[in-house]
């Protein structure tokens, strides 16, 4: 299986070190090496926030990823920051209800996926990082889709153990977008 | 051992201390390392032990000494300017002989400093952080495996040598999630140590734990002592692990965080053809000078590879007897070298020979 080091990256608040975590868990699922390394500090508190998450067939040295071969972005600073550190070959999915502008390399596949407006619609606004997922999921293969739902029991809290289900639907919704 | 799990590194610090059976968690909080405090104050209360988030660092560190002077684990968690704040007591437990845990996640230095990663404390750690004629015994994990596997260690040596101990971490170790192994739980200490002031029972003349001795030579005496202890430590203790170094003609000296930056450079350097390896310390003090001074036969230059102006280069050109030239590629105030500047720092030391 091919090694996938991501850039999760947009404005705090907007689930991304969620995101990060369930592909973190889903890596554990299949015991895989990984790591999840999430930006913190004033980051966290309002401003831009992003994790890196390695999911790889040998031990992982630095966690830090510099040359991303995915990279998911729901703000125009995380793609002006990122776009050229992506890996020529490399994938970008971008929320284009928060991004107006297009890619501008040629040597990597941009997938735009109006995430939250599609998660405005199902009346499930917060959950736009997780249709971004579905896509990635469905697109890259990177963890395979029986464990997404397991890893995801994982990381929801039991005492909202109710969203569940939200998520998983939101999940859907982003891989038949790119399906 | 148990089920792996994913977690952060600083809840593995924390989950390790309380299966090696620590019960008494005293901190305050800082950048980044407040999800141990965190992880405490959701914990401790459950099992029965105490978390206590004091009114200061210096608080915290006192308390710590009042608990192992009862021959109890007890451990607090700070980063950078919290430590220095905690070095008087540091110097007391040391000057009492008492063994405790202080996790110091670091930060950019010195002052106030920043909040992102740094391993500018080394000097701090290594050289006894404190007044007086001390050392604290330094663990230095470079995976959220280590941080959990070097807690227990830093407990177990502790005790053995009555001395603090000090897990040196930084920012990246602390905030990022990989599987870890949690160790089984150690098993409950039926009695405490001779040494610890538990009452009397009127059965024994007291334990008396203090670090004043005004008469001289006394006082001398304790020292010497207590140097004994560590060199039977700098003699048994030292950790390290080694990586590619069969038949390296370059060694990369560093430790956690950028000894995984390195790894990365070094696999690189090695599709190029250039023979370099790593050994990594994991014990800081004592440090593994054995393995460098017999590097120093087989490599023609060493570079350390750390998160500051080049404190660890004193420690290996100490240990390899200035044989060899010992270069530095660092970065410090919060930034990470990439795995690119460190190669291009091996295949510059590879051109330059020995």
């Amino acid at each position: 299986m091919a090694n996938y080091e991501m850039i999760i990256a947009g404005f705090g608040g907007q689930g991304l070190l969620f995101s990060g975590k369930v592909l973190a868990y889903a890596g554990l699922l299949e015991n895989r090496e990984l790591s999840w390394l999430p930006s913190y500090g004033p980051e966290m508190r309002g401003g831009t926030a992003n994790c890196n998450v390695i999911l790889s067939d040998t031990p992982v040295g630095s966690p830090i990823v510099q040359q991303p071969n995915v990279l998911m972005v729901m703000n125009t600073p995380s793609l002006d920051k990122y776009e050229n550190d992506v890996v020529p070959g490399g994938k970008i999915f971008i929320d284009s209800s928060l991004i107006s502008r297009k890619v501008v390399r040629e040597d990597v596949e941009a997938y735009y996926i109006p995430a939250t407006k599609m998660a405005q619609d199902m009346g499930v606004p917060t959950l736009a990082n997780m249709i971004l997922l579905g896509a990635i999921i469905a697109n890259t293969g990177c963890v395979q889709p029986d464990t997404i739902a397991a890893a995801l029991h994982k990381v929801i809290p039991a005492r909202k153990a109710d969203l569940f289900d939200v998520n998983m639907q939101a999940i859907e919704a982003g891989k038949a977008f790119v399906s | 051992m148990q089920e792996k799990v994913l977690m952060k590194g600083n809840e593995a610090i924390a989950e390790a201390a309380i299966l090696a059976g620590c019960r008494h968690y005293f901190g305050y909080p800082i950048t980044p390392q407040t999800e141990v405090a965190a992880y405490m104050a959701k914990k401790m209360p459950k099992i029965g032990g105490t978390f206590l988030q004091a009114e200061s660092e210096i608080a915290a560190i006192n308390m710590v000494y009042g608990v192992a002077s009862t021959g109890k684990l007890s451990m607090t968690s700070s980063s950078s300017p919290g430590i220095s704040l905690k070095c008087e007591g540091i110097s007391y437990l040391a000057g009492a002989d008492l063994p405790a845990l202080i996790v110091n996640v670091q930060r950019g230095g010195p002052g106030l400093g920043g909040i992102q990663p740094s391993q500018s404390d080394y000097f701090l750690a290594t050289r006894g952080p404190g007044h007086g004629d001390f050392h604290v015994l330094v663990l230095a994990p470079a995976s959220v495996q280590e941080m959990a596997d070097l807690t227990g260690l830093a407990f177990k040596l502790a005790r053995k040598y009555r001395m603090p101990a000090m897990l040196l971490a930084d920012g990246t170790m602390g905030q990022m999630m990989e599987p870890v192994c949690l160790p089984d739980p150690a098993e409950a200490e039926e009695k405490a140590p001779d040494w610890a002031a538990v009452g009397t029972g009127c059965a024994r003349v007291h334990n008396i734990i203090n670090s004043l001795e005004l008469s001289p030579a006394v006082l001398e005496q304790k020292n010497i002592e207590r140097y004994e202890r560590y060199a039977i430590a700098e003699k048994e203790e030292p950790r390290w692990e080694e990586f590619m170094m069969e038949d390296a003609e370059i060694c990369v000296v560093s430790y956690g965080i950028t000894a995984r930056v390195s790894r990365n450079a070094i696999v690189e350097a090695r599709k190029k053809g250039i023979k370099v390896g790593m050994i990594r310390p994991i014990t800081l003090w004592p440090f593994p000078k054995a393995p460098l001074l017999k590097a120093a036969d087989q490599v023609k230059s060493f570079l350390c590879v750390e998160l500051n102006m080049g404190q660890m280069t004193e420690d290996v050109e100490l240990a390899i007897r200035c044989k060899k030239p010992v270069g530095l590629c660092s970065r410090v105030g919060g930034m990470i070298p990439t795995p690119a500047e460190v190669l291009a720092k091996i295949e510059k030391a590879n051109e330059e020979g020995g």
